[in-house]
């Protein structure tokens, strides 16, 4: 399981009620199922990889996350997971709110378009920048919204959101976020992962 | 209909308050069991039948020496797996292959019931069937299932018996029968009532049965269970074994004989008073309507793992209608799992081979049996 969601499982203790929103083939889910006996629910839109939670024995409905939130009551989850996914709503600050309506705590993680890779890509090649985490072309990617990890922290701040913890994460190294390396985290990390609460 | 055929049949004794206000004693259900009930009486699975469904739900069907109708999905090794599960199925009260219907004498009278008999609902149905747990002595069991009529059956046991399903899987259905859907249903029935061998109900010998009407109610439901694309793509304006058009009123078109001979058949195997009571059950389903209005009421009692399963080209019980349940279940933090199986073969998706679907449902039980 790759390391993003092993930091994801770690942020949530044993027990809880949890729903994966955008879920994909259930490989999280699985794992907190398995592993910390999660009450575990799914949102997938890939009717694909609906079809792979369910071979896997998950609670999954196909919907999508911007229109079909809205059917679950407020504070019905203790934590609602986002990964990698936000980038590519047409309303990510709906989604934001949504996410925070229906679970107590949400944990949203964003590829860092502020990764050095990236900057040097656009720099040095003036195209479009193709990484491991953003591997499609302009033409065919599904983000419309692409932000840096300091781009999210101002917005969770300038809606006076709480942020109870904040991991930088480049391949294998694992760092946490503060205000003083903000600078140095958006520049060194690929990805970002939020802890946030309303 | 032959009742001369060996139908097995439960005798229920307990009277059955009915939603029309009468009570019945000692009717029949018949029914058919596949696969073998285990020790702990933990692997049964009743299957609810749809409009012109019966209790044979696979292998060969003795009347009409057809495969059961729903072959694709029930058996050994298949999506409900006759080798691991104890499957029932049993005709709905109100039809007529062995349980209490229309066809049957009244024993008051001596007559056949015809149009006397009362008035079903779906409610009464499942009410009926909920006997045949008894029968067996099952206190729980493993799932209910059912498409369209079916479905709905499934819908009202879980409201009714909250406690005695582990798993309920709504297929292609509804919880409160839509205008269109009456509209549909009324065609039919109004099909039947113009032949004038219905005879407000009374045709008792077989010379006089209204098979023409019978026939066109079927012809103009088929197309419901069908999408516009499977149609075109089956049939096109592809003529009936002519060269070309000929002028006249005969099948000309390949579309036209294969309603004609769907029509044809119906009427061999159905009652066309049962086809007036069906639907008239169906359309008076309104679980929202019982519920004033809050269908998440109507499930909040049950603990059960719920999966619901609609089809992309099925106009009849349209998705959206399928993911009304789905968000009435999330309104109360149900266990509920949701999948939309694209098709172009329209409602009766849920009775053919359509593998995603199979698929989806083998995996939904059998994962869900491990877990129990």
């Amino acid at each position: 399981m790759k390391n993003e969601f092993k930091i994801i499982a770690d942020l949530i203790e044993k027990d809880k009620k949890v729903l994966d929103v955008g879920c994909a083939d259930g490989t999280l889910m699985k794992f907190l199922k398995n592993n910390k006996n999660i009450n575990i629910r799914g949102l997938e839109i890939s009717k694909d990889k609906v079809q792979k939670c369910i071979a896997k024995g998950l609670t999954v409905i196909e919907g999508n996350a911007e229109k079909d939130l809205i059917q679950f009551p407020d504070k019905s989850f203790d934590y609602v997971i986002l990964s990698q996914t936000l980038q590519a709503f047409l309303n990510p600050e709906l989604v934001i709110n949504e996410l925070l309506r229906v679970g107590k705590k949400a944990i949203v993680t964003i590829p860092n378009f502020g990764y050095w890779k990236i900057r040097l890509h656009l720099l040095i090649k003036g195209t479009m920048p193709i990484t491991k985490t953003l591997p499609d072309e302009w033409y065919n990617t599904p983000n419309l919204h692409m932000c840096t990890i300091k781009d999210f922290v101002y917005f969770v701040k300038s809606r006076n959101l709480k942020i109870f913890k904040s991991i930088a994460l480049n391949n294998e190294n694992v760092s946490s976020i503060s205000d003083t390396n903000l600078g140095v985290k958006n520049l060194f990390a690929d990805l970002g992962i939020f802890l946030i609460e309303k | 209909m032959n009742t001369e055929l060996n139908l097995k049949t439960l005798i229920v004794k307990k009277p059955l308050k009915l939603d029309c206000g009468k009570t019945i004693n000692d009717f029949p259900i018949a029914y058919e069991t596949y696969g073998t009930l285990n020790e702990k009486k933990d692997n049964a699975i009743l299957v609810f039948h749809a409009l012109t469904g019966d209790q044979f739900v696979t292998g060969l069907n003795p009347i009409t020496n057809k495969d059961g109708w729903w072959s694709y999905a029930v058996g050994p090794d298949k999506a409900i797996d006759t080798k691991k599960y104890f499957v029932i199925c049993s005709n709905v009260i109100g039809g007529c292959l062995g349980s209490f219907g229309p066809s049957h004498k009244d024993p008051d009278t001596q007559k056949v019931f015809g149009t006397n008999f009362p008035v079903i609902t779906i409610n009464d149905m499942v009410n009926a069937q909920n006997n045949l747990l008894d029968h067996f002595g099952i206190d729980k069991l493993f799932s209910v299932v059912g498409g369209s009529m079916g479905g709905m059956q499934v819908l009202q046991f879980i409201s009714n018996f909250p406690d005695k399903a582990k798993t309920v899987i709504p297929i292609a259905c509804t919880s409160s029968h839509s205008s269109q859907n009456i509209a549909f249903n009324e065609l039919g029935r109004q099909a039947i009532a113009a032949d004038s061998n219905w005879n407000e109900g009374n045709y008792n010998s077989k010379d006089t049965i209204p098979n023409k009407g019978l026939a066109v109610a079927r012809m103009a439901a088929h197309i419901t269970y069908l999408s516009k694309k499977g149609l075109q793509e089956k049939f096109g304006r592809k003529l009936q074994e002519r060269e070309d058009l000929k002028f006249g009123f005969d099948a000309d078109f390949q579309i036209e004989s294969y309603l004609r001979y769907q029509g044809s058949v119906f009427v061999d195997r159905f009652d066309a008073n049962s086809y007036l009571y069906i639907t008239r059950a169906m359309d008076y389903f309104d679980l929202n309507k019982q519920f004033n209005g809050n269908l998440s009421d109507a499930f909040k009692e049950s603990k059960a793992k719920f999966f619901i399963i609609s089809f992309t080209s099925d106009w009849l019980y349209p998705t959206q209608e399928n993911k009304d349940i789905v968000i009435a279940l999330n309104a109360i933090g149900a266990d509920v799992g949701f999948v939309e199986i694209e098709s172009d073969k329209g409602h009766d998706s849920f009775l053919l081979d359509v593998p995603d679907f199979l698929s989806a449902l083998k995996n939904f039980l059998d994962k869900s049996y491990i877990e129990n």
